[in-house]
């Protein structure tokens, strides 16, 4: 794992549901079928409202039209990001897409845990709000070492809080790689 | 600094003397619960990660009760319902609750109490959001995804962040147009669906004493509505009662210290609070039953793991026996022991069942149903431009069916009152 990510942001509000991201009537695919996940990409962030997609001017789609992966990998939300539904297509639906990590205040527990277990999406979590500094479009870099985010547009740094001891499952790709790493599970 | 029942029972599973808020630990599974939706997948990555010779941690400990497409001709359904079949026979589970079979039990949370699964003391994991409902019994129950279930299902372990607690105490007696659905509804107007993120609802206090078993399950299910992990009630003399002859051996009990440190505590008077309903599309949308009085309803709903136990179809027969319904009214029981119960308790010299269908409701077998929508053909199921009163736990657009349906939720009582009079009504008017 790279300790560093760069990437577009795509910026969105506040209580990002998992309807938003991934509508149940898309959760008919596959996921092991590669052809069929694609879809998943596709249809990422599709339920959200098209005036809160893309923040702040919105009506930005996130996923352009036929297309199945995103031009962002890196989503910048407010508070409670992921709540609704414990459904696991929602962080792969994602990372499908192209996502690599997601920032926001903070998570629905079951969709934070789906992020890190399934090795999906790395979700950090910030001490205060960004999703009001950054715009849709700006160039960051994430950094894990230091735990930090830079908008490289406009070079201001904004820390985010530790990943603490889900780092090492985070690093590890998931938790089942985790255990293979740490000798809980025979490789 | 003194410890919350909570942190006592994660430190007992995680083999720790104590713990603090904040940090991971890995804890040891007591039992670990699935059913039709989640199940599949769940085995899919278990089996894939654990080869095809893999074995379960605990066969004792793994529980499946199909519950949620039940009485569908879906084909993917009962395509997954099949699935599970094979899986117990395959792995000789004797917690396999087959539909179609005298094992049937209906919805897995109350079928969780009935069957003796909730042993106070303990760590329950489901893949269902809902499976904090276990919390009544003064044990730690939460839900995980299908990667997380397939982890525990080879290993019988899982990481889980131990959670702060906050406490909400219910003093005073409970009116008796009153029930455990509007405390409920009532904290999350309060606090708001991210209100308790992440963190351990513990509820006391005298009128959470005076409340049944049933009762307090409506409360510790709708924890998750708040964003909580779980939801927590001590055990009493109430829970003792219920689980003797339940649980084989003995068990645990755990309370939280006099100086259990809180994140924030809430104390409410219940003599003072009024029915309240969760307006469209959301369950802290809260707004008095009285406020809403007479908004045009065109179906009621009286089921699921929220308000489809015993004690919800006592709340209705009360205000049901002896009247008509005036608009279509939807009662699904929310497991077999409960649909048994209707035919021989009585109110007024009446079966429960019998005031239900003198009154003209339609009762369907115990599942999920509309609860959460279901496939075309489920009992219930909104269409669109229904406005639904129900007892239910969740109102984001379409989780009835339709998109275009809007949904209050509700208690039985306010759900009953709305039924015989035809519009939104407040149940604290006709008793
Ligand atoms: S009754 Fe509704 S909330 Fe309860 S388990 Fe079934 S679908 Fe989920």
């Amino acid at each position: 794992m790279n300790n560093k990510i760069t990437g577009r942001a795509y910026v969105l509000g506040d209580n990002i549901d998992t309807d938003q991201i991934i509508p149940a009537e898309h959760l008919v695919y596959s996921t092991s079928d590669p052809e069929e996940l694609k879809n998943y990409g596709r249809f990422a962030l599709s339920g959200v409202p098209p005036v809160e997609a893309g923040l702040p001017e919105g009506k930005k789609p996130f996923i352009k039209e036929n297309g199945f992966t995103s031009e962002f990998s890196v989503i910048i939300g407010g508070s409670n990001f992921g709540c609704g539904s414990s459904r696991e297509h929602a962080p792969l639906a994602l990372m499908v897409a192209g996502v690599k990590a997601v920032i926001a205040e903070s998570y629905a527990r079951i969709f934070y845990r789906n992020s890190v277990d399934g090795g999906f999406v790395i979700p950090f979590e910030t001490p205060v709000k960004l999703n009001n500094v950054f715009k849709t479009g700006d160039e960051v870099e994430v950094d894990f070492e230091n735990n930090t985010i830079t908008n490289l547009n406009s070079k201001k740094t904004y820390s985010l809080n530790s990943l603490g001891s889900v780092y090492d499952i985070v690093k590890a790709g998931g938790i089942f790689s985790y255990a293979r790493n740490t000798g809980m599970l025979a490789r | 600094m003194g410890m919350t029942i909570t942190e006592k029972i994660l430190a007992k599973s995680a083999g720790k003397s104590r713990l603090t808020p904040g940090e991971n630990v890995w804890l040891n599974v007591d039992v670990l619960m699935t059913h039709d939706v989640c199940g599949p997948p769940t085995i899919e990555i278990w089996k894939k990660e654990f080869g095809s010779e893999a074995k379960i941690w605990d066969k004792d400990k793994l529980v499946i009760f199909p519950d949620h497409y039940i009485f569908t001709e879906n084909v993917h359904a009962n395509r997954n319902v099949e699935m599970l079949r094979k899986f117990a026979r395959e792995q000789e589970l004797k917690n396999y609750y087959d539909p179609g079979t005298e094992r049937y039990k209906g919805v897995c949370h109350i079928a969780l109490a009935e069957e003796g699964f909730n042993v106070p003391g303990t760590v329950l994991f489901g893949t269902d959001s809902h499976t904090c409902t276990s919390g009544a019994f003064g044990m730690f129950s939460t839900g995980v995804g299908n990667t997380d279930a397939a982890f525990i299902m080879g290993t019988g372990k899982i990481w889980e962040k131990v959670p702060e607690s906050i406490k909400f105490t219910f003093n005073g007696k409970m009116p008796e147009y009153l029930t455990a659905k509007d405390l409920i509804l009532h904290i999350l107007g309060d606090i708001g669906t991210d209100g308790a993120t992440y963190c351990a609802m513990e509820f006391d206090g005298e009128a959470i004493e005076s409340l049944s078993m049933y009762e307090r399950m409506t409360l510790t299910n709708m924890a998750i509505e708040t964003g909580a992990i779980s939801g927590i009630i001590a055990v009493d003399k109430v829970t003792e009662e219920y689980l003797e002859g339940k649980v084989r051996g003995g068990y645990e009990v755990f309370r939280s210290d006099s100086d259990a440190k809180y994140l924030k505590t809430y104390s409410y008077d219940v003599s003072k609070l009024k029915p309240v309903v969760a307006q469209p599309h959301s369950p802290d949308k809260r707004a008095l039953a009285g406020e809403v009085s007479g908004t045009k309803v065109t179906k009621c709903y009286i089921g699921s793991c929220t308000g489809g136990k015993i004690t919800d179809f006592r709340f209705a027969a009360r205000i049901l026996s002896g009247k008509k319904v005036k608009l279509p009214t939807y009662i699904v029981p929310g497991s077999t022991s409960v649909a048994k119960m209707l035919t021989e308790e009585t109110y007024d010299g009446a079966t429960l069942k019998e005031i239900f269908l003198k009154a003209g409701c339609m009762i369907a077998p115990p599942s999920c149903a509309a609860c959460l929508g279901g496939p075309s053909d489920t009992f219930g199921r909104s269409v669109d431009g229904d406005v639904v009163v129900s007892t239910t736990n969740r109102n984001f657009p379409g989780r009835m069916g339709s998109k275009n349906a809007g949904v209050y939720l509700a208690s039985a009582l306010t759900v009953a009152a709305t039924a015989v009079k035809g519009s939104l009504a407040d149940p604290a008017e006709c008793m």
